[in-house]
């Protein structure tokens, strides 16, 4: 039998995935994971009364530890399983494709183990966000010059 | 190449599972399980390597054998340079195949060994293989607690280890013959629909095995397939009457389909798939079935998809392969 036709009958028995559900979910948790950022950024700046920007980096600290002590205590991967994009767009996605890892690999040594492999999902983001950092900063500057 | 053999016979059998197989409808068939996937060990691997040592341990006692009295140790698994195997053999101080057909790798080592008997080169053998959920994902996928969304098509590499006692000396079931596959491509690359990779790989093994032995599907009481899961059952039944236009939908299933409870066990997918799976539901429930004459004849075709993700990243399709084996009852 030729691919094409093999593949003909792949087709034909490929289950439809729920894309609309899928994508209503995520959405709706993204959003939520959203507005969980913001109510941190307005807690931290009220609280300990410091400028908006500073809180920012403390929500970002704070969603990473709790995505990492969940992932940690093993029931994240669940939740991501479920909201897929709501959950690994945010920066809680980064801080889970690390911490789980850092948990896969810790029995290999913290050198062979931990240190080569805690980036195994996250070095694609750091290099690409890094890269396209670089590009939109240069455009940005040609365009606007430099504001 | 298919061949008949004139005197092997199955001597015995042990199946050793994880919590999720124990948790499925053959839970009771099992011979042992472990509530914790670690299974008492630190790691994974270590873990896997438990679950084979335990069930080639089970199977010595089962058939009153000492391990001096065992000719040869044939195993297969899935992690790099078959380790789980070697790593168990090492504790039992047999003479050693390790190999690797990935989930048919069970059906090798009967054959393999099988061979060998008919060919009074060897008098016994155990052929063993194990695979477990955890070191899988790890190995070819991603950490285990990652929670990478997967699709419908995916499956659920199962936890266990599994043996097969093959002997010269007269039993109630026959290993009455084979056929060794060849390794097929038919230009499925996703890693996660493996059903669809190794249908054809099963679907060519059958008709090559009636072909040579003019036989028709319904020769067979059951013909069964390791790890096809539901949609690769669905493309086998499929792909059998469009390219040889076959029915096998009357005493066909999918070992992967039986293993687990697909409604209730959703972290499943589309069923069981690794080595131990076709293994596992053969050795806890056909083989039972045939010594209490429910059965006569089996097919057991396990499938295995030749998978490699350096492979699949350079852009080159899955392969994938099929043996075939004969089990008869003895009356």
């Amino acid at each position: 039998m030729e691919k094409k036709e093999y593949k003909k009958i792949v087709d034909r028995h490929k289950p439809t995935e729920n894309r609309v559900q899928n994508a209503v979910i995520s959405f709706l948790v993204g959003g939520l994971v959203g507005v969980i950022g913001q109510g941190l950024i307005d807690f931290y700046s009220s609280w300990l009364e410091i400028s908006t920007r500073d809180a920012s980096t403390f929500m970002t600290v704070t969603l990473v530890f709790i995505a990492s002590l969940f992932t940690a205590l093993g029931f994240f991967d669940k939740w991501v399983t479920f909201a897929r994009c709501g959950l690994i767009i945010p920066i809680t996605g980064f801080a889970h494709s690390m911490t789980s890892a850092g948990i896969e690999y810790r029995k290999e040594g913290p050198i062979y183990g931990l240190g080569m492999n805690i980036f195994k999902l996250a070095g694609s983001v750091i290099l690409y966000g890094i890269v396209s950092a670089w590009i939109f900063g240069t455009v940005r500057y040609l365009l606007l010059g430099g504001l | 190449m298919t061949y008949k053999y004139n005197n092997v016979y199955v001597g015995g059998y042990s199946t050793v599972v994880g919590p999720y197989e124990k948790d499925g409808p053959l839970g009771k068939h099992f011979d042992k399980s472990y509530t914790n996937l670690y299974c008492s060990e630190e790691t994974w691997e270590q873990a896997e390597v438990r679950l084979l040592t335990d069930s080639i341990d089970i199977l010595l006692k089962k058939t009153h054998k000492d391990r001096k009295n065992i000719d040869l140790l044939i195993s297969g698994d899935l992690l790099n340079q078959v380790t789980s195997s070697s790593y168990a053999a090492l504790k039992f101080d047999m003479p050693f195949f390790g190999i690797y057909s990935a989930c048919a790798s069970s059906a090798e080592g009967i054959i393999l060994g099988a061979s060998m008997i008919d060919g009074d080169k060897i008098k016994n053998c155990i052929a063993a293989t194990s695979s477990h959920n955890m070191s899988s994902e790890k190995q070819f996928r991603n950490p285990t607690e990652y929670g990478a969304p997967k699709p419908k098509t995916a499956t659920f590499t199962s936890t266990g280890g599994a043996s097969i006692y093959l002997t010269k000396d007269k039993s109630n079931i026959k290993v009455e013959s084979s056929t060794i596959g060849k390794v097929v491509d038919m230009g499925q690359n996703d890693p996660l629909n493996m059903g669809a990779v190794m249908a054809a790989a099963a679907g060519d093994t059958i008709y090559e095995h009636l072909k040579a032995l003019k036989r028709e599907p319904n020769y067979y009481d059951l013909i069964i397939t390791g790890d096809l899961g539901v949609y690769g059952k669905e493309i086998l039944i499929d792909y059998m009457h469009t390219e040889y236009g076959l029915d096998i939908s009357n005493n066909y299933d999918d070992a992967g389909t039986m293993l687990y409870d697909l409604n209730k066990q959703e972290e499943v997918m589309a069923g069981g798939s690794g080595p131990v799976c076709s293994a596992l539901v053969i050795y806890s429930k056909i083989l039972p079935r045939m010594e209490k004459g429910e059965l006569d004849r089996v097919l057991f075709v396990p499938t295995g998809a030749l998978f490699s993700p350096t492979f699949v990243y350079q852009h080159e399709n899955i392969n994938s392969i099929a043996h075939a084996i004969s089990l008869e009852a003895v009356r």
